[in-house]
């Protein structure tokens, strides 16, 4: 967000004196509207610091932020935060391992090498991905990918990491592919055809000159589509099951920190208790992980964006 | 034909086998995707072709399979959207028009710029508790739809901004210039002038958000959405269900026919994303035929 557009630059020294109340009144209806996302900001922080802390109250931070049992339900309770964490960090790994490379492969595909008709054609379908409700995707991995992972991993369980990993993947792909497109398209074409003109082959173009001039647009489409992948809810929840744990294996059920927020808001737990205030306290720290990479990938675009006339 | 030694020549080979390769490679992976896509929708079309019919469009949800619907989640999906639309584009374009047409971008507008561009990061979960803390709780507006409207605009009001700026920017600079030339305040030049050309761009923006919202189910689930409503809505204040609500209810099910309930559950709301996209590119057809 750092291209701002230059001001209209107009002065308006025809209507001083003259006081439109219309005219006001809208500019103020506007930036009334406007102002409303700040608002939305605030309430969101202060929602859920103010209460984290009651649950930081309760609980001490030390417990949450490193402790290693996540049974915030039953009899003895314990509050660390740790086994969610992995839980999630398995399938954002995962995914990404998937997405990752085939997402900056496709984007190479449609921008160096797809005539346009192709990529006339392959555009929308990559957003028409995109733009499939994810709880299809949590469908799709409980009827199809785990099914078909049992042939290969036959004591794979019904809900795993692994087949959830793997529609994550799938569904970040196209952010990857069509904003890492757009960052390679940007390169201009002089740049390609000096690298040609000294003999080079598209593979060396391809890697050593458009690949690196665009990197700044690439890995922030990565960063955003691991954000994502934090933030994802329905198909982890449907697929990735719900049992918390610190275990290495993609193929047994885990938790992520959203499947989590979800269980607990389906369940009858009472408002005011701590397990109802642990809702905020994860939601708070999946906030703040997912505002931090969106600021890094902000912060990427802005600092080393390479522009050429 | 002695340019290149051989080995120079089993190089040069080399490296255009390599580069050959490459782009065979890559063009396997974007059309494996492509094939992927084709996969998920004729996987789900076979699970849930046999379920769909008349009688599921018109029945009420049950734990029978035989005799569920999805009359109450349709409907609530539906009202949902006409809500979120009244309540949504108005704040959204009103926002990208102050942003684009009035702000003098001072440190503030900065502040709210970044501030946009991170919002449409969040999870749209995190909108959820916002939505059950605020909306549920705080107003008192109970597990209705209102609710689920109010939040679920929360969700898409920064991408519509988002989207509809790019559709103001494009207006060109004659445009404003040529209606302030002749007097008209920038109120009256943004509204007969920059609105109507940008008309098309918003459109498209805002139904692809209204699209987003339509598919989004966590905040729903957050702010209480029931999986069983045996009635339909009658106003605002009714608590409903909706088509994702409904199609998570049936796939969490073990039973292999509430699983097939939900790809027939799927379908509908694929079908109806797809009417809105359709319109959407319509829309934008017909009004840029007129503009030019």
């Amino acid at each position: 967000m750092s291209d701002f557009t230059p001001n209209t630059g107009l002065s308006f020294s025809i209507h001083k004196g003259v006081t439109r109340w219309g005219e006001t009144a809208i500019k103020f209806w506007l930036g009334s509207c406007t102002a409303l996302s700040l608002f939305t900001t605030a309430a969101i922080v202060v929602l859920l610091l103010v209460e984290s802390f009651d649950f930081f109250m309760a609980v001490s931070p030390i417990d949450f932020f490193f402790g290693t049992r996540w049974v915030p339900l039953l009899k003895p309770s314990s509050y660390g935060v740790l086994p969610l964490l992995w839980g999630t960090m398995q399938i954002t790994i995962g995914a990404a391992l998937i997405a990752i490379p085939l997402g900056l492969a496709s984007a190479i595909y449609l921008s160096e090498y797809a005539s346009n008709q192709v990529r006339a054609w392959i555009k929308p379908i990559l957003e028409l991905l995109a733009g499939i409700p994810t709880v299809v995707y949590g469908y799709f991995a409980l009827t199809f990918v785990t099914p078909m992972l049992r042939h290969v991993v036959p004591d794979i369980q019904v809900f795993n990491a692994l087949s959830a990993a793997i529609v994550v993947g799938i569904m970040i792909l196209p952010t990857i592919a069509t904003l890492s497109d757009n960052a390679l398209r940007a390169v201009p074409d002089s740049l390609r055809q000096a690298a040609y003109a000294i003999g080079a082959t598209s593979y060396e173009v391809t890697t050593s000159i458009v690949v690196p001039a665009g990197l700044s647009g690439v890995m922030a489409s990565f960063l955003l589509a691991i954000s994502r992948a934090i933030g994802e809810t329905m198909a982890v929840t449907l697929a990735a099951g719900q049992t918390p744990n610190l275990s290495l294996g993609m193929l047994g059920s885990i938790e992520t920190m959203t499947a989590y927020i979800v269980q607990i808001s389906i369940g009858d737990t009472p408002s005011g208790s701590i397990a109802y205030q642990t809702l905020f306290a994860v939601a708070a720290l999946l906030f703040f992980i997912t505002l931090m990479i969106n600021v890094i990938s902000q912060w990427i675009l802005g600092r080393f964006r390479e522009v050429y006339d | 034909m002695a340019f290149l030694s051989e080995n120079a020549q089993k190089h040069l080979a080399n490296r255009h086998r390599k580069s050959r390769l490459f782009a065979l490679l890559c063009a396997i992976v974007t059309w494996s995707s492509v094939f992927l896509l084709g996969v998920l929708l004729v996987r789900i079309t076979l699970d849930g072709i046999g379920w769909l019919n008349w009688n599921f469009l018109t029945s009420f949800p049950s734990r029978f399979p035989a005799q569920a619907g999805i009359k109450s989640a349709l409907a609530g999906t539906l009202w949902l959207i006409v809500m979120i639309a009244f309540i949504s584009i108005p704040v959204g374009v009103s926002a990208a028009l102050y942003l684009e047409e009035f702000s003098k971008r001072g440190r503030l507008d900065t502040l709210i710029e970044v501030n946009i561009a991170n919002l449409s990061g969040v999870p749209s979960i995190v909108y959820g508790i916002l939505g059950l803390a605020i909306f549920v709780r705080f107003f008192g507006l109970e597990r209705s739809l209102i609710s689920g409207a109010l939040t679920m605009s929360l969700l898409i009001v920064p991408v519509i901004i988002i989207a509809s700026r790019e559709a103001i920017k494009t207006v060109p600079m004659s445009i404003r210039y040529a209606a302030l030339s002749l007097g008209a305040t920038r109120w009256q030049t943004t509204w007969s002038h920059v609105l109507p050309s940008a008309f098309p761009g918003i459109m498209t923006g805002v139904i692809l958000a209204l699209s987003r919202a339509i598919g989004e189910t966590a905040p729903l689930i957050l702010i209480g959405a029931a999986s069983y409503v045996a009635f339909l809505p009658k106003g605002p204040m009714d608590s409903f269900t909706a088509l994702p609500i409904q199609i998570y209810g049936w796939a969490s099910r073990p039973q292999a026919e509430f699983s097939e309930l939900a790809a027939a559950g799927i379908l509908v709301l694929l079908a109806v994303l797809l009417l809105m996209n359709a319109t959407a590119i319509f829309i934008r057809n017909k009004t840029e035929k007129r503009l030019k």
